[in-house]
């Protein structure tokens, strides 16, 4: 395993969706590297292809309609886009865990916390019934759950919000995979208990030597969290860097238009706020040039070729559309 | 109760003249919890316990606090879509509190809620039109033109275009849907608009547009807004004052500038400490706490919070007055030993 240098290797990833308007690109050639044990952010707007993203690694695109339709996404050398459903069944909840937004929805209502949480156990390891039920206590026990031995007697509602995640990030966690992916782990959850989660996060995989990539399109969450974060809009990649030298010295439009739509603590009361004009057009009217620009009404880019991606400075890299890279 | 005889003290000031807007009093709303086989109360959820604030016009109120400490329903009971078990809410200068529905309706224009999820609060089967229209057509005012032509004035205000009228709430954007809630609060001229987790659904960038929107608005219109959200830096951003709301109770309430340079209360601190900041640069010490908001049903006999933090000092607050009291110019704080610095403490209680 110490071979591999990065532990996920996304190349020139494209996943598209058939619809009634045709083949339609949610992911237009996205590359990146997770390096072992960092955190790598993806962050954008909704509908920029973050989750698509995700769940291409995954490989739990939306049946029949997703398809991944080139690129390759190594996992410590290996080719997820190749693998077969028995393998990928293997990897997800083993080597690979996946956390969701809404925990209430990653979890059966109908089924006890207990038996949700051994079952990762029993299906990726040869533990007993019994020894996979203490192992659950102690997943339990590792995420903070006050009395574990009564709460995997409990049926999910019964739990809080914050609760129910914990159990959801305890069921990724438990065989100690090498790749966390989570999806607005946070989102759906009261500051307080935000803290909380990602703190606890933070140190599983500081004890687990575990690579994580966190989608969210909080830029907060990735500022306080993340060793690198790539940017995307509108299916691409447009701008990716170490997450310091990004808050610091952001070279895209969008990039800079994200951090400074967001009021701080420090932004003069009822000040006019930073906004980015219209959204983002619908997957059919993708431009093929810059869509930035496209966003921005801004002709003459659109029609051009797609800009180029290049590393301006280490590690930091950039679209290079006339319009939209803004080097200081 | 206490902070009503000095809040009447505060409004002698010079600063603050303006008689206010809505004036709520020792408020109360307790949903009754029953069990067994007659279905008898059992006990009660009490959602909003005590609560007194008064908004002026043109002013800003935010109200923060964890999912569960009864903000929402303190803003349903505020707009009567609730009605309290005890306590006043006078708006100008009546008492609607326990008004029926037909006492209500001459007092319903004048103030309107914003959901969080536009998707959820508007008709999926009615156009944009109808549902811009509707709020005329059951206050019975205007002719079919002018209906028209008010749904016309306020599409253009919420900075949609004309078009959208006969279009349907699902074929909008998250945003735009906000925007079409927004126009149809403001179809009466409302004097006040509860805005509940108006912006928590949105991306940043869409975010800022409605914020920007709501701003101007209250510009325009001197509207008066009580601003609902979990996001501090949100309702920093928008408010004039800010309230922070624990299990029923306010336990701070103050400028927000004051609110966030000099928190007093110990959970004012945590929560502001939890907000992640863009800014790698900055590294906050975070206050971490334990645990989720103490059940409603059944809560700590003493100060919630510092029952929740486990305070040596928990005992002492059983059967105290734990009521919120002046610690500066218009600063209230609860009068809780668990909660405040020991000399923040020493200065209440000199």
């Amino acid at each position: 395993m110490s071979a591999f240098e990065n532990i996920l290797e996304v190349d020139q990833l494209i996943t598209s969706f058939e619809t009634e308007r045709g083949l339609l690109r949610a992911v237009d050639q996205v590359s990146f590297t997770v390096p072992k044990g960092k955190t790598v952010g993806i962050v954008g707007e909704s509908g920029c292809g973050k989750s698509v993203t995700a769940m291409s690694i995954v490989r739990l695109l939306p049946q029949p309609a997703g398809k991944i339709l080139g690129g390759s996404i190594l996992f410590k050398g290996h080719d997820l886009v190749h693998a077969t459903e028995r393998e990928m069944q293997k990897i997800r909840g083993g080597e690979i865990g996946v956390i969701f937004q809404e925990p209430m929805t990653a979890l059966n209502p109908v089924h006890r916390i207990g038996k949700q949480i051994t079952e990762v156990f029993r299906l990726h390891t040869k533990l007993s019934k019994k020894d996979a039920w203490d192992a659950g206590i102690e997943m339990l026990k590792s995420v903070r759950i006050p009395a574990p031995e009564k709460r995997m007697m409990d049926y999910p509602h019964q739990l809080s919000g914050g609760m129910r995640q914990r159990v959801v990030i305890a069921m990724a966690l438990a065989c100690k995979p090498s790749l966390l992916i989570a999806d607005e782990p946070t989102t759906a959850l009261d500051v307080t208990v935000q803290a909380q989660i990602l703190d606890l996060m933070n140190r599983l995989q500081a004890e687990m030597e575990m690579s994580t990539i966190l989608i969210t399109h909080d830029l907060g969450v990735i500022a306080e969290t993340c060793d690198e974060v790539v940017v995307m809009y509108a299916g691409r990649v447009v701008e990716k860097a170490p997450a310091k030298e990004l808050f610091q010295q952001p070279l895209h439009a969008y990039t800079r238009g994200l951090l400074a739509s967001i009021p701080t603590l420090e932004t003069p009361s009822k000040s006019i706020l930073n906004t980015i004009p219209g959204m983002v057009a619908s997957l059919g009217d993708h431009a093929h040039g810059c869509r930035f620009c496209q966003r921005m009404g801004r002709t003459a880019p659109v029609s051009r070729e797609r800009p180029r991606f290049a590393e301006v400075s280490s590690g930091h890299w950039v679209e290079m559309c006339p319009e939209c890279y803004q080097p200081v | 109760m206490n902070i009503e005889h000095r809040t009447s003290n505060v409004e002698h000031r010079s600063e603050e003249k303006k008689a206010p807007l809505l004036r709520v009093e020792d408020l109360r709303v307790h949903f009754p919890v029953r069990g067994g086989v007659l279905l008898r109360q059992t006990g009660a959820v009490k959602a909003v316990d005590g609560v007194s604030l008064y908004i002026k016009p043109g002013e800003t109120l935010g109200l923060v606090g964890e999912s569960g400490c009864g903000k929402s329903t303190l803003g349903k009971a505020i707009v009567r879509l609730l009605k309290p078990t005890s306590g006043s809410i006078r708006f100008e200068k009546t008492d609607i509190s326990d008004f029926g529905q037909s006492g209500l309706r001459p007092y319903r224009k004048d103030f309107q809620m914003i959901f969080q999820d536009p998707a959820e609060s508007l008709d999926p089967r009615m156009n944009v039109r109808s549902i811009l229209e509707e709020p005329y057509v059951i206050h019975g005012l205007g002719s079919r033109s002018e209906r028209q032509k008010w749904v016309n004035e306020l599409l253009d205000r919420v900075g949609l275009p004309a078009a959208s009228a006969d279009r349907y709430s699902f074929e909008f954007s998250g945003g735009q849907r906000q925007r079409i809630g927004i126009a149809r609060a403001l179809a009466l001229k409302p004097k006040l608009i509860i805005c509940d987790e108006p912006v928590s659904a949105l991306d940043v960038s869409v975010q800022s547009q409605i914020l920007n929107l709501l701003v101007e608005l209250q510009k325009d219109f001197g509207l008066s807004y009580l601003f609902i959200a979990h996001n501090l830096s949100v309702v920093k951003h928008i408010s004039d004052r800010v309230a922070v709301m624990y299990l029923g109770k306010i336990v701070e309430l103050a400028s927000a500038e004051a609110i966030y340079r000099n928190p007093k209360h110990a959970y004012t601190k945590a929560l502001l400490s939890a907000i992640p900041s863009a800014d790698p640069t900055i590294q906050r010490k975070k206050i971490l706490l334990e645990g989720d908001v103490p059940s409603p049903i059944d809560p700590p006999a003493g100060s919630a919070f510092g029952h929740r933090i486990k305070h040596p000092r928990y005992e002492e607050t059983i059967g105290a007055d734990l009521s919120l009291k002046e610690i500066a110019p218009n600063h209230w704080v609860a009068n809780d030993p668990c909660c405040l610095a020991a000399d923040d403490w020493k200065l209440l209680n000199a």
